[in-house]
């Protein structure tokens, strides 16, 4: 088993190392000068120059790789123009806030989509299900700031329940934390509560037509039971699966309601680096972020052997 | 777990979450929470002229003078000074007890060498510094400047109250280039800049200056007594949608509205928690075209667009508030000494078939007008539509270009042709005290290619009666001579005054301490 | 006592009825209530985009400072370039500038359908290319599909905002910007189905009787790959619809002076409190058609992809 888990830990590498080659090349694939651009619009010659040395920008394309990736190696993600400081550090400062709003919404969307998938596996074609069905297409199909605004109209401004913005420090206190993080938590997990659950049921379907179903049911145990030490435990390979592929829309997701709700999180950072052309934050997101995402999805395959006893690499 | 037991935890859970609302809503009295109108990324205030930059100086550091709020010129950091009869050496005494942050004491050193650094950037300095033959220091708390021909506006250059305004560094920071921007941010002024708790594009933290010595007299503009009565002040630069600043502030969640959105502003008015101040200056909108290349290089075809600008559309689609603007004929601000509506009857008493006809007589060769426009700035982000339909209808072809303001200030910045990355027109606006007299009015600035504002309009005659103004020391005489050069400015159509309004700043009812200011400034303010 | 078991069984049993039948592909899906409901809202839209300048509207960029912020059924007026004002009734309001609503999201629907288009059309020929390719060429498929995991370690969204970022927004840059996030799916859909049918035993026929290859790939491989791609298509247009409304509200999308959903919703952000309507109407309009083309999607797959169904 260790074998095996070192060996997908190693195929991630070549992985993360064509990420790194596709974000070095979407700068130079860009006309006008790199360094320029590197240097924002409001720097003068001599600023440019200086960026032109320190990434070896005139020497030939492979040594700029070769220092660009060392300096990624040892954490220099580069300086921001538009800030003033070293990408890496402003990541860490964003970091906290996309964390906590990422994980809730996991949390949420796990939580709810799960039951509300195994149930309506369990009463294939009855009305729970054509309605989750239905339910399910539509999560997919409201963006999620028309979703953000229409939330924030109902309950922070009409019903006054919670803040309308705003992200407060877990450290300043855990209840004001978690009230500034409940809309936008439920608003960014809709989408994934539609996906999950669709693979839930879906998965659960299949498992349910096994015939060791067949036979736990015959024996008499109790449906429950059925349902979740049999069918969802042999149900939860496709799940975990797409929890770790549905990452990606959360990242997606987190850049919309983060704007929308005034958090300054990694999303926000994204758009302002973006409405800046500030190119050394856009890489150093992008790598971040696809960072994150292929770690998840490794934890998500070595998870596979302590969910599938069957599965052995 | 039976259904009325989980009913009941759950209602439990919601009343305690509405019920912490209000009280974290006010949140703590010793802190202020303000939302600027902008995201601040440059900290140096002599660098660039953005009211960002400008604003955060006012927080940390201090002046020789100020303006109040009759835009006279009254002592701040000095306690006395005197001209000689010839008026070509000034000598100044400053006050006692003033010191940086660091704990050093400001001397005279430290200004001649503030000052020097702010005279190479600065439109009003770079024009003063052309008198100045020396500075120097005779005593730790007192410092000389020698003129080599009489100058007319020093201590107006010296109490300037906007950008960019001769703050007071330590004689270390301001010796750094005046063209890199500076790496510590000491001041002496009435807060402390918390270098550790700056996130950019999240927020800036200031805090009390146990050790400020504020004046005896009342707070007026950037004169007076710079009290402060809160421990620690915020400003939020994460919440940047008009809409959700408003919620915020109804709510309670933040404490001052720097520069609500326009159409915001009837219903801040309504709300019985928020009072809406009217205390800076007025600003004015104005149309710069780009003298260097076509179409606008012809002063013909410039007046043409001038005829098609008349300043009621703009106003009523940018602002839309009928209260908060009104027009302007001047280029100068209204209500200023040097304005008046000399020479501006070729926008004022134009109409759209007059501008169709000036553009036929003007030979315009149908060259696309490369007009910019930022997505970004609430207050500025309209005009450009507006500009775009009426050139369209006195006839011009028009390329709108959209950008962020950052994208823009740099391009502008740009002498390349518009085709290859350059431009032909943008619209901004400028605060009363930037553009009420030639001098500081960077857009009258007509020396070609080599004066400071973008737009590098050239006119010799403008140049010619702005020498004579800097060197005229009698009110009547600067007065006439203001007049002329404003004539002369419609007739070579330098730019085009688009009228002025007032950007209110909206506040919660328990923040008391506001006054009438030449910017934003956040000392003498409280929170009951 | 339910069983859901039982219930699989008939649905195979029905499909296999159907097999028997030798009901065509075509009439399955012409059959199928997802891919009526969804083909005809698309139907319906696809009309309103053509149809656009005779529907009522007036043209989108025209703005009346004294008509702004009108809400839904008023009257007002606007200026015409050429200088003449005409009355005019704001179905769905007005926005801050005085440009009619309705006109905007009438003419969005072009600007969505296209950029939904042609980025499903784009990703899908890129896709089937490299797919192909990969499936076919054994020393390029290594290198490629090296490439395409790489490239869909990167969430879609951000490739799309980088890429637009970098050359400008123009509806080119943004329908490459989201369909390149698009192609790896695409590439490994069709390089999984090459494997498969070249494993066929008329197909290694045709290899041995020196049939060239591109007669293979178009002619024996290519034609079993449509059903799928189709499908995968259809959510392809759906996802870039709603990514293209993303760009435009974050303000990296087409310029502002172009009507999109996006931006008409990105402009009413402002006023969201006091005139809903901004961001209602085009929402709606935005929901709607993405739900579309999701349900036209699903019962395509339903009908044409059964093996798929299984899966999600």
């Amino acid at each position: 088993m260790y074998a095996f888990l070192a060996r997908r830990v190693l195929a991630t590498i070549p992985v993360l190392a064509i990420v790194a080659v596709l974000v070095f090349l979407m700068l130079r694939l860009t006309p006008g000068d790199p360094a320029a651009i590197l240097a924002g619009d409001a720097a003068n010659t001599e600023q440019i120059a200086r960026i032109r040395t320190s990434l070896g920008l005139d020497q030939p394309i492979l040594v700029q790789f070769g220092i660009w990736i060392g300096n990624i190696l040892t954490g220099d993600l580069g300086e921001s123009f538009y800030y003033k400081t070293k990408v890496a550090a402003l990541i860490g400062q964003r970091l906290e806030p996309t964390l906590a709003l990422a994980t809730l919404t996991i949390v949420i969307a796990v939580v709810v989509s799960v039951p509300l998938g195994i149930i309506a596996a369990w009463r294939f074609g009855g009305w729970f299900d054509r309605a989750l069905m239905g339910f399910s297409v539509l999560g997919f199909s409201v963006p999620v700031f028309v979703l953000a605004y229409i939330l924030i109209y109902i309950v922070s401004l009409k019903l006054g329940l919670l803040p309308v913005q705003g992200y407060q420090r877990i450290a300043d206190g855990f209840w004001p934390f978690l009230r500034h993080l409940i809309l936008p938590s439920v608003t960014l997990s809709v989408i994934y509560i539609a996906l999950i659950a669709r693979v839930t049921r879906a998965s659960m379907l299949e498992a349910l037509g096994e015939d060791y179903i067949r036979t736990a049911r015959a024996q008499g145990m109790p449906e429950v039971r059925v349902l979740v030490r049999h069918a969802l435990a042999n149900a939860a390979v496709p799940i975990v699966t797409v929890i770790g592929i549905g990452v990606a829309l959360l990242i997606g997701g987190v850049v919309v309601t983060e704007s929308v709700y005034a958090i300054p999180g990694l999303g926000r950072l994204t758009v302002d680096a973006v409405l800046a052309r500030d190119f050394p934050t856009i890489q150093g997101v992008i790598l971040f972020f696809s960072f994150v995402y292929v770690l998840v999805n490794l934890l998500v395959d070595m998870s596979y052997v302590f969910l599938d006893p069957r599965i052995r690499y | 777990m039976s259904i009325s037991r989980i009913a009941a935890a759950l209602a439990f859970a919601a009343t305690a979450i509405a019920g912490s609302s209000t009280a974290l809503a006010q949140g703590d009295p010793k802190v202020l929470r303000i939302v600027p109108h902008s995201n601040l990324t440059i900290l140096d205030p002599i660098w660039t002229t953005a009211y960002m930059s400008r604003n955060h100086g006012y927080m940390i550091y201090d002046t020789l003078f100020g303006s109040d709020e009759k835009n006279q010129v009254k002592p701040q950091m000095v306690e006395e000074w005197s001209a000689s009869d010839d008026k070509r050496l000034w000598t100044f005494k400053l006050r006692k007890g003033l010191e940086f942050h660091d704990g050093k004491p400001v001397t005279g050193e430290d200004v001649v060498a503030s000052l020097a650094r702010w005279g190479k950037r600065d439109a009003l300095g770079v024009a003063m510094f052309t008198f100045v033959d020396r500075m120097d220091a005779p005593a730790p708390d007192t410092f000389r400047i020698f003129l080599r021909e009489v100058c007319g506006f020093v201590l107006e250059a010296l109490g300037k109250p906007s950008s960019n305004v001769p703050f007071i560094m330590p004689r270390r920071i301001a010796e750094t280039d005046a063209f890199k921007q500076i790496e510590e941010h000491i001041g002496s002024g009435p807060y402390i800049f918390k270098r550790d708790e700056f996130k950019p594009g999240d927020k800036v933290v200031y805090v009390r200056n146990p050790k400020y010595v504020p004046r005896k007299e009342p707070p007026s503009g950037s004169t007076g007594g710079k009290h402060v009565f809160v421990e620690r002040v915020e400003w939020n630069l994460a919440l940047r949608d008009a809409q959700a600043q408003v919620n915020a502030l109804q709510k309670g969640e933040v404490d001052i509205l720097e520069q609500p959105s326009f159409p915001h502003i009837p219903a801040l008015k309504k709300d019985p928690n928020i009072v809406v101040y009217t205390y800076s200056p007025p600003l004015q909108y104005m149309a710069r075209f780009n003298h260097l290349h076509k179409p606008f290089d012809s002063a013909k075809v410039r007046q043409a667009a001038m005829a098609a600008f008349a300043q009621e559309p703009f106003l009523q689609a940018q602002v839309g508030v009928k209260d908060l603007y009104k027009t302007c004929p001047s280029m100068f601000t209204c209500g200023t000494p040097y304005a008046s509506a000399v020479g501006s009857d070729i926008q004022s008493k134009s109409n759209m078939k007059k501008a169709q006809e000036l553009l036929k007589a003007s030979g315009y060769d149908g060259t696309p007008v490369v007009l910019m426009k930022p997505t970004d700035l609430t207050a500025i982000d309209k005009l450009p539509d507006v500009a775009a339909q009426l050139m369209r209808q006195a006839g011009f072809k028009v390329d709108l270009q959209a950008m962020d303001w950052q994208t823009l200030v740099g391009r502008r910045s740009k002498k390349d042709a518009p085709d290859k990355g350059g431009w032909n027109m943008f619209l901004t606006a400028w605060q009363g005290p930037d553009i009420w007299n030639p001098i500081a009015n960077a857009a009258l600035d007509t020396r070609g290619e080599a004066s400071g504002w973008f737009g590098w309009g050239k006119d010799d005659k403008i140049v010619e009666l702005r020498n004579q103004f800097m060197r005229e020391t009698d009110e009547a005489k600067k007065k006439k001579l203001a007049e002329a050069i404003q004539v002369r400015a419609f007739e070579v159509a330098t730019h085009v005054p688009l009228g002025e309004f007032d950007a209110p700043l909206a506040a919660r009812k328990n923040v008391s301490g506001l006054f009438r200011q030449t910017g934003n400034f956040y000392w003498n303010l409280k929170k009951n | 006592m339910d069983a859901p078991g039982l219930r699989q069984y008939e649905a195979l049993s029905v499909e296999a009825a159907g097999v028997v039948r030798q009901e065509s592909a075509w009439q399955r899906v012409r059959r199928n209530w997802s891919v009526r409901i969804g083909g005809m809202v698309l139907l319906v839209l696809v009309l309103v985009a053509l149809a656009a300048p005779w529907l009522g509207t007036v043209d989108p960029t025209l703005f009346d400072a004294g008509s702004r912020d009108l809400r839904p059924g008023n009257a007002g007026e606007i200026t015409t370039l050429d200088g003449e004002v005409i009355k005019h009734t704001f179905w769905m309001g007005s926005d801050s500038l005085g440009r009619d609503i309705y006109s905007r999201v009438i003419y969005g629907t072009q600007v969505s359908l296209v950029v939904g288009i042609l980025c499903a059309l784009l990703a899908l020929a890129i896709g089937i290319a490299c797919g192909l390719a990969s499936g076919y060429l054994r020393w390029l498929d290594g290198i490629l599909m090296r490439f395409m995991d790489g490239l869909m370690a990167i969430p879609a969204i951000l490739i799309a905002i980088a890429l637009v970022a970098m050359w400008r927004g123009s509806l080119a840059t943004v329908v490459v910007a989201i369909a390149i996030p698009e192609i790896p799916r695409v590439t490994r859909l069709v390089r999984s189905l090459v494997l498969t049918i070249r494993e066929e035993p008329y197909v290694e026929a045709a290899i041995s009787l020196g049939t060239p290859t591109w007669k293979i790939l178009f002619g024996h491989i290519l034609p079993n790959c449509i059903a799928p791609l189709v499908v995968q298509g259809t959510f392809i247009c759906a996802f870039s619809i709603l990514v293209e409304a993303i760009l435009s509200f974050l303000g990296v999308g087409l310029p502002p002076d172009i009507p999109t959903w996006g931006n008409v919703m990105a402009e009413g952000r402002q006023q969201f409190n006091d005139y809903p309507h901004n961001i209602f109407f085009p929402g709606v309009f935005l929901a709607v058609t993405v739900l579309a083309v999701n349900i036209l999607g699903d019962g395509l797959r339903d009908t044409l992809d059964p093996k798929m169904a299984k899966r999600v």
